[in-house]
């Protein structure tokens, strides 16, 4: 009796145990670790990142009281104002402006400390970097107070030169000229790090070469260093020119848009749109703006990353 | 004939080496003087955060030479580190920067060891994924987290807008993708017969993780590490529209929404602030440049 009732029960148990067995096969298993691992990573993203980035497709076509669906009506609405296209033309002239002036900054000065002894260089590498470094918010405060209508310390220094005060953040060039100006110094830095160590990459007999066959210092740049750094221009200014792009800091801190909205770029009106306007629909329609030009700049540096992994 | 040639040939080539090395000796006059320029320009708004900070309100509104400090004082540097609502904000921002770059590590580390790694369905596809969440700027996501979180403390009633704990969940968003995608790098320029003879030996792939891969890839992790911190440290965006109380606020916001009071710009203290607000990552960056060099170049250079 006790035989037959323990029939069933063992048979239970190792049924038990080779389910047992087979889940922890299945953990066992590379591809359920691996996936296991990721998996933090991947929740993160899709909650995080993609999700509400579909989310403001949706609050795009809302009203500002987000109870009424509108379509494309508020695209519409912001086609109408010409604040918007103040804003869209300032974006592009900020970005592109910015990014050339730090790329060909950059480019410059990392010649400069290529071109002195090894041993003074890491000295240079390291005071040169250091406006990369500190918060772009704390150092736009330094900016702010050098760019004060009263105290300048700028226009302390050219008033001995005979050149009037500047409303360095008052007229709206100026203001333009001065959120670019701040943009390239946090930002040239970068540039200037990854063109060195592209730089130092560069065989130094290509030189020779092109020393022995007569090519002055404008030849060895145009045949030899620029060809042998392309790739790396080219993903760090598109790199750069989506950060630039998106750019929030230092408008805001700078001008906040200021005088008369002739400094705002897309973020900074979203945000004063969004949250400061507690128009989040509209805002949100603001931000989409930025979408097109960044993925054209993901494209291409998806592209040129992928050839590199060809290339090694 | 031919002797005659070569005596021509002898001392023109000479001239030609003179010259050369003269070119050089003024190449390297002139980078220096650039360099220098250069310098200046980069240099200039630090060092006037300093002068500014050693300075009372009364010598700055004096208006005497403001790249000179007549009067050096510390009373600024006292007046914020005596300050608790300072204090407070240096804490809220140290709280997060660390707690940020722990769990930055903890999600970024093994993600990246199974896509450098471990083939799985998707791995591919994931890996690209999540270098292009890296190229998302955080102003393309604010509105809608914002509202999302809106929506979720309207739900279920937990509030996490105004609270400093909503920015441990905001700030992975910018370091995750990153940290995982030059780790994935670092990760795969570890040879496979390291990990081969590992599992040989017995090692689960947990214990071929924490045993083989993290050690060898330390520099990778300090880079990792030190870049999360930064950020987590620098961010300005979120802290200012998810966080409004002053009990918190992270350093770069509560500087600039406390200090400046409407008009009234106590530009020594706010000098003093930023400066104590730049310290931590300047000071990381002096003790480890190489590794935060590193972590700077393999973004756009490993992978």
């Amino acid at each position: 009796m006790a035989y037959v009732a323990l029939q069933p029960d063992s048979a239970a148990a190792t049924q038990r145990a080779r389910k047992r067995s087979s889940l922890q096969n299945v953990l066992k298993r590379k591809s359920t670790v691996a996936f296991l691992m990721a998996l933090p990573l991947i929740l993160l993203i899709a909650t995080l990142v993609i999700y509400p980035a579909f989310y403001a497709l949706h609050l795009a076509t809302l009203n500002k009281s987000m109870a009424r669906f509108v379509g494309l009506g508020n695209f519409e609405f912001l086609f109408r104002r010409e604040t918007f296209w103040l804003v869209v033309k300032q974006s592009c002239i900020f970005a592109i402006t910015a990014v050339i002036f730090k790329a060909l900054i950059g480019f410059i000065v990392a010649h400069f400390v290529h071109n002195i002894p090894a041993k003074g260089q890491r000295k240079w590498r390291g005071m040169l970097l250091v406006p990369w470094v500190i918060p772009p918010a704390m150092s736009t405060l330094a900016w702010l107070w050098l760019f004060d209508p009263s105290y300048s310390a700028f226009n302390y220094t050219l008033s001995f030169f005979g050149i009037g005060p500047i409303p360095w953040t008052g007229d709206a060039y100026w203001a333009r000229f001065s959120v670019i100006l701040v943009n390239i110094w946090v930002g040239a830095p970068f540039f200037m790090i990854m063109y060195l160590a592209a730089l130092k990459s560069v065989p130094e007999q290509l030189y020779e070469a092109a020393a022995i066959d007569g090519a002055n210092w404008w030849q060895r740049i145009w045949y030899v260093t620029l060809p042998m750094m392309r790739n790396i221009i080219a993903i760090t200014t598109l790199f750069s020119l989506i950060v630039t792009f998106a750019n929030f800091d230092i408008v805001r801190i700078l001008t906040a848009g200021g005088p008369l909205d002739h400094t705002h770029i897309f973020a900074t009106w979203a945000f004063r749109i969004g949250i400061e306007g507690s128009d989040i629909p509209l805002g949100a329609s603001v931000s989409l703006f930025m979408v097109p030009i960044l993925a054209v700049a993901a494209i291409f540096i998806l592209r040129d990353i992928s050839k590199r992994g060809n290339e090694a | 004939m031919t002797t005659v040639t070569i005596d021509k040939a002898g001392p023109t080539r000479k001239v030609k080496y003179g010259s050369m090395s003269r070119d050089r000796a003024w190449a390297l006059r002139w980078s220096y003087f650039f360099l220098i320029i250069f310098a200046i320009f980069f240099l200039t708004p630090p060092l006037y955060m300093i002068i500014t900070s050693l300075k009372s309100s009364a010598e700055i509104s004096a208006a005497t030479n403001p790249w000179w400090v007549l009067h050096p004082t510390t009373e600024n540097y006292v007046a914020l580190l005596t300050s608790n609502q300072f204090l407070r904000f240096f804490w809220n921002s140290a709280i997060v920067s660390i707690f940020v770059v722990t769990l930055t590590m903890l999600i970024s580390v093994p993600a990246a060891f199974a896509l450098s790694r471990m083939r799985f369905w998707g791995s591919t596809i994931l890996a690209t994924g999540v270098f292009l969440t890296y190229l998302i700027p955080e102003t393309l996501l604010f509105i809608p987290l914002f509202k999302m979180f809106a929506v979720i403390g309207d739900l279920t009633g937990i509030q996490l807008i105004n609270k400093w704990y909503v920015l441990l969940i905001l700030y992975p968003t910018l370091t995750v993708p990153f940290c995982t995608w030059i780790m994935i790098g670092y990760f795969a320029s570890i040879p496979k017969e390291l990990d081969e003879a590992a599992i040989i030996d017995g090692a689960s792939w947990f214990q071929t993780l924490t045993r083989i891969f993290i050690p060898v890839a330390l520099p990778g992790l300090i880079a990792a590490t030190i870049f999360a911190f930064t950020v987590s440290w620098a961010q300005f965006l979120y802290p200012l529209v998810f966080t409004t109380s002053t009990d918190q606020l992270v350093m770069p916001v509560g500087i600039i929404t406390t200090l400046i009071k409407g008009d009234v710009f106590n530009w020594g203290q706010i000098m003093t602030g930023a400066l104590l607000g730049a310290a931590p990552p300047l000071i990381i960056y002096a003790f480890l440049m190489d590794y935060y060099i590193a972590g700077l170049t393999a973004g756009a250079t490993k992978g």
